[in-house]
């Protein structure tokens, strides 16, 4: 039983379909600029989605004033990927999955009137994007960190190889708040600048909010499949990185020894850009005699989106896979971890017929899964 | 995937519940300070206890009587143990913390102590420290406590060659409204025979460990 | 700076959580991170919000934090000497 990775989307400031985002990234384009924001003095370099944007797309499948900022974006992201593929969600067989850390957390901030406050609890959230759609199956929500998007596509693998459902949507979904900003800011971990995820001058994240969404099939409507994923966690640090990657590695060894593939051609690594992350980044593929293959980091492009990373990093990772094309690592330019990495310096063409995608986060937690062309 | 729930604790209105016997404890009507109490009583010797939120310390203690009346525990391999939690709120009461501390511009102090616990699955990274498990991971947010979601992705979660067993459970904090079940399910063949706590693992037990 | 030192153990443990620290087992000279407090990265930023919040005192180069928060008395002589 294999599962297979279809239809995909990306709503982000680079455009709202995953052919936009593509593009965007050939050309070298980037989503994060500086910001300014009414709560505080301070600039941000995040990456935003125009509100007038998001609301002109949106005004043509329904009314603007229903939904928040976030449902808005997952409601486009789902639907392209419906309209491509055509899965029903009112079949018994057909799931939704959401990833999402801090779903509608701008309602705790007020920053509506007209929305019903429940919708800032995950599930009533999910619901009201899961009945957009008409769902017969209660939406599942995954909320682990910065890994929620890749261990959504894993859970979904595994519903679908034991037969619990033949297609799931996974979509990814997190936006840039005074919320996630003040917290991390308070952690000294944003970057006034742009983000350099694995350089020597790396100083740490940019914030970023995206919706991305995938189709995941029992049925061979594609030509690449999820071969393997798991997860670890360090048992070390709830918000300190391991500092020789013990979790990482552990999720990364456990892939590849479930999936029985013997060669990585890309690694889509995690790269937040922060002094920590990356340095135990370095050291797991190290560790596990990965140090040689390509690897990007997309943060530089994205920021860090959060519960929408996992998703949003696995389709532009597939899409390099289907183009044989490697994408620039934004913002590297020079060695910044101790064990050496073959961070992609360009934008080319190269064959890839497998990619590790990894992610990390607070909680300790890691997830790693091999894709592979068939 | 067949197996077998080898100890439970339930901690629900101010009552503990450990492998479906209720222990004596003081009952205090505040839920942050019963959780104190509790760490008392069970003679626990843990000072980050007193760091955490209050989701952590329910999570942590619900987990502590769950493993420590689990006669099996020492012998796992804890690389082989996941975590797999789910609830409802989220990290919604810490989340209303943190907010306040941005909510007036002339005090806008954002803690990283509270911030840090914005996420559900913070717990789950509590008990894999405390009890150095580096399986497995998972959190799920529903609506009301899903017995068959649990059950289902718990027996996904077992057919890995590299899981062998699962802490799992419900940790949910909103307001005062404290609830937490954890249990611990071991890839066993089930077998009734056996000695001590002992079930199927199966929704409909699964269900009566919550209710 | 007597007073200064003993307002600053207070707000520590109360900033910190560290509910079973008593005021008396706090020497001012001792090492705060990797002694008998355990500290860890987290009560070090908070540490840095405690100064701003009681002291409205900005750390301006994250990289000095480390000596300032050596110790209880090397955190009063920094406040001392920066307070406004």
């Amino acid at each position: 039983m294999n599962t297979y990775l279809g239809a995909n989307n990306i709503v982000s400031p680079l455009g709202f379909s995953t052919s936009q985002n593509f593009d965007a990234l050939m050309r070298g384009k980037v989503g994060v600029a500086k910001q300014r924001f009414p709560f505080s003095e301070s600039v941000f370099c995040c990456a935003k989605i125009e509100e007038t944007f998001l609301n002109n797309a949106f005004s043509v499948i329904a009314n603007n004033n229903f939904y928040t900022h976030l449902e808005k974006m997952c409601i486009l992201s789902i639907l392209d990927v419906v309209q491509q593929s055509g899965v029903d969600f009112k079949k018994k067989e057909n799931l939704l999955v959401i990833s999402t850390t801090k779903g509608n957390i701008d309602i705790l901030e007020g920053a509506y009137k007209d929305i019903d406050p429940n919708r800032a609890y995950l599930s009533a959230f999910a619901k009201t994007v899961g009945d957009y759609f008409g769902c017969i199956n209660t939406p599942v929500v995954v909320s682990n960190a910065c890994i929620s998007g890749l261990l959504a596509i894993i859970i979904g693998k595994r519903l679908i190889e034991n037969g619990n459902y033949k297609n799931v949507i996974v979509c990814g979904a997190d936006i840039v708040s005074e919320f996630t900003l003040s917290g991390f800011k308070s952690f000294n971990a944003l970057s006034d600048e742009s983000s350099k995820p694995f350089d020597k001058n790396r100083v740490g994240i940019n914030l970023g909010e995206a919706a991305s969404s995938i189709l995941l099939s029992a049925d061979k409507i594609s030509s690449v499949k999820i071969a393997a994923g798991s997860s670890a966690n360090d048992a070390n640090h709830i918000s300190g990185p391991s500092r020789n990657g013990d979790g990482l590695f552990q999720a990364v060894t456990n892939t590849l020894d479930d999936s029985g593939y013997k060669k990585v051609d890309y690694i889509s690594a995690h790269g937040t850009a922060t002094e920590f992350n990356d340095e135990m980044e370095s050291i797991a593929f190290s560790r596990a005699q990965l140090e040689h293959v390509p690897l990007n980091s997309l943060k530089g492009y994205y920021g860090h989106t959060l519960g929408a990373a996992g998703v949003l990093e696995s389709v532009i990772a597939i899409q390099s896979m289907l183009s044989n094309t490697v994408i620039q690592s934004m913002g590297f330019e020079e060695q910044g971890t101790s064990q050496r990495l073959n961070v992609i310096s360009r934008t080319e063409s190269k064959v890839i017929n497998s990619c590790l995608k990894t992610a990390s986060g607070f909680g300790g937690c890691n997830a790693a899964a091999l894709f592979e062309k068939i | 995937m067949e197996a077998t729930i080898v100890s439970s604790c339930k901690i629900k209105n101010n009552a503990v519940w450990v492998n479906g016997i209720e222990m004596k404890v003081d009952k205090s009507s505040d839920p942050v300070l019963f959780l104190t109490d509790l760490y008392k009583h069970i003679n626990l010797s843990y000072p980050k206890f007193f760091k955490m939120d209050s989701l952590c310390k329910l999570g942590v203690l619900a987990a502590e009587l769950a493993i420590r009346n689990n006669s099996q525990f020492e012998n796992y391999q804890k690389e082989k143990v996941a975590i797999i939690f789910s609830n409802h709120a989220s990290s919604i009461e810490t989340d209303r913390n943190h907010v306040k501390t941005i909510a007036d511009k002339s005090q806008y102090f954002p803690s990283p102590a509270i911030f840090v616990y914005t996420l559900p699955n913070i717990v789950i990274g509590e008990i894999a420290i405390k009890h150095k498990l580096t399986g497995e991971n998972a959190f799920f947010v529903t609506e009301k406590f899903d017995e068959k979601l649990m059950h289902t992705y718990v027996s996904l979660a077992l057919q890995s060659n590299h899981t062998t067993a699962a802490i799992c459970g419900w940790v949910n904090v909103d307001g005062n409204d404290f609830e937490a079940v954890v249990y611990c399910v071991e890839k066993t063949k089930f077998n009734q025979d056996k000695e001590g706590f002992n079930k199927l693992h199966h929704p409909e037990v699964i269900q009566q460990l919550y209710n | 700076m007597e007073e200064l030192i003993e307002n600053l153990k207070k707000q520590i443990i109360e900033q910190l959580n560290l509910a079973e620290v008593n005021l008396e087992d706090i020497d001012p000279a001792a090492p705060l991170f990797g002694g008998g407090l355990g500290l860890d990265s987290i009560d070090a930023l908070e540490l840095i919000v405690l100064l701003e919040k009681y002291y409205g005192i900005k750390i301006q180069d994250p990289k000095d934090a480390k000596n300032i928060f050596a110790s209880i008395q090397s955190m009063a002589d920094y406040i001392s000497a920066n307070k406004k």
